[in-house]
C-alpha cells in the first residue's frame, strides 16, 4: 500500500529534448491540455449562441464570469478588472485541474508543488512588477503601515517584508498540500479496503467501513477542490490589491 | 544502531511528533464554525451574508494544519 505512487510523473512520448533539457511530453503535461481543451470547450461552446437571454450552457458560463468579476471587484475595485482575464483563467485551470483530479485513475496536476508554485511565483511577480512599474517607490510604503508609533516602526517594517515575502510560498503550498493530502487519504483508505476484503468472507463485511469513509472523503474532497480554487483566486486579488492600491 | 537505521527511526519519530500540529487546526477550524453558528443563531438573516467569509475562514485555517502535515509527509518520503 503505497499511497505516494499515484503523483509520480511518466514520460509519455521519450523523445523529445531541447539541448540539454528533457523536455518530453509527460502524464502531468498531457493532463494540463486536457484542461485547456476542456475549459475552451465549455466557454467557446456555451458563448457561442450570444443570446441575449441565456440557454443553459451560457448561464453557466455567465455565472462562472459574474463570480470571479464579483470577487475581482470587491477585493481588488474597479481597477483590479483589468487582470480579470488572468483570473478567470488562473480560476478555470485551478477548479478544472482539481477536479479532473478526482476522476478515478486520473491524474492531479496542482498536486504537484512545481505547478502551484509556478501559479504562485507568476502572481508574486505580476504584484511586484505591476507594483514597482505603476507607483515606484511608493509601492514600498506597502511595508510602513500608518498609524504605527515610531518606536516600533523598523521592527513592523521587518516583520511586513519577512511576511510578504512569504506569501507564494503560503500561496502554492496551500492548494498544493490540500490536493496532495486528499488524495493520500483516499489512496490509504483504499488499501484498508483491499487489505480487509483480502481476509475473506468476514474481511467483504468489514471492508464496507473503509469504504464508506472513502466516499465520504470524496465528498469533502470534491468541496475543498472548488473551495481551494476559490481560495487561491480570492489571495490572488488580495495581491492584486496590494499592486494597485499600495499603502495601508 | 547503524546510521542509517537511526536516521529512519529519527524520521518517524519526526513524522508523528509533526502531526500534532494539527491538533490547533483542529481547534481553529472549529473555532470559525462555533462562531458561525453562535452568530447565525442569534441572527439568522445575516448568515447567509457570512457564508463566504465562513468558506474562506475554513480553508485559510485548515490549510495550517495541511503545512504541518506536510512536514510529516516530506520527512516520510522526501529525506533520505
Amino acid at each position: 500500500m503505497d499511497p505516494i505512487h499515484q503523483f509520480e510523473i511518466k514520460n509519455m512520448l521519450p523523445m523529445m529534448s531541447m539541448g540539454r533539457h528533457d523536455i518530453s511530453l509527460t502524464n502531468s503535461a498531457l493532463y494540463m491540455f486536457v484542461i485547456v481543451v476542456l475549459v475552451s470547450a465549455l466557454f467557446i461552446g456555451a458563448t457561442s449562441r450570444r443570446a441575449v437571454i441565456p440557454g443553459r450552457l451560457q448561464s453557466v458560463a455567465e455565472m462562472v464570469y459574474e463570480f470571479v468579476a464579483y470577487t475581482v471587484k470587491s477585493s481588488a475595485g474597479n481597477e483590479g478588472m483589468k487582470f480579470f482575464p488572468f483570473v478567470f483563467t488562473l480560476f478555470m485551470f485551478v477548479l478544472f485541474a482539481n477536479l479532473i483530479g478526482l476522476i478515478p485513475y486520473s491524474f492531479t496536476v496542482t498536486s504537484q508543488v512545481i505547478v502551484t508554485a509556478t501559479l504562485a511565483v507568476t502572481v508574486f511577480l505580476i504584484v511586484v512588477i505591476y507594483g514597482l512599474w505603476t507607483h515606484g517607490l511608493h509601492f514600498l510604503g506597502l511595508f510602513v503601515p500608518k498609524g504605527v508609533p515610531k518606536l516600533i516602526l523598523p521592527l513592523v517594517t521587518v516583520i511586513e517584508v519577512l511576511s510578504f515575502l512569504t506569501r507564494p510560498v503560503s500561496h502554492s503550498i496551500r492548494l498544493f498540500a490540500n490536493m496532495l493530502a486528499g488524495h493520500i487519504a483516499l489512496q490509504i483508505f483504499a488499501g484498508f479496503v483491499i487489505m480487509l476484503a483480502g481476509l475473506g468472507a468476514v474481511g467483504w463485511f468489514a471492508a464496507v467501513l473503509p469504504f464508506a469513509m472513502i466516499v465520504a472523503l470524496f465528498a469533502l474532497e470534491l468541496l475543498v477542490a472548488v473551495l481551494q480554487a476559490f481560495i487561491f483566486t480570492l489571495l490572488t486579488c488580495i495581491y492584486l490589491n496590494d499592486a494597485i492600491h499600495p499603502g495601508h | 544502531m547503524d546510521a542509517i537505521a537511526l536516521t529512519t527511526a529519527a524520521k518517524y519519530i519526526g513524522a508523528g511528533i509533526a502531526c500534532i500540529g494539527m491538533g490547533g487546526a483542529g481547534i481553529g477550524v472549529g473555532l470559525i464554525f462555533a462562531n458561525y453558528i453562535a452568530g447565525s443563531l442569534r441572527n439568522p438573516s445575516a448568515a447567509q451574508g457570512q457564508y463566504l467569509n465562513l468558506m474562506v475562514g475554513f480553508a485559510i485555517v485548515e490549510a495550517l494544519g495541511i503545512f504541518s502535515f506536510v512536514v510529516a509527509l516530506l520527512l516520510l518520503f522526501y529525506f533520505k
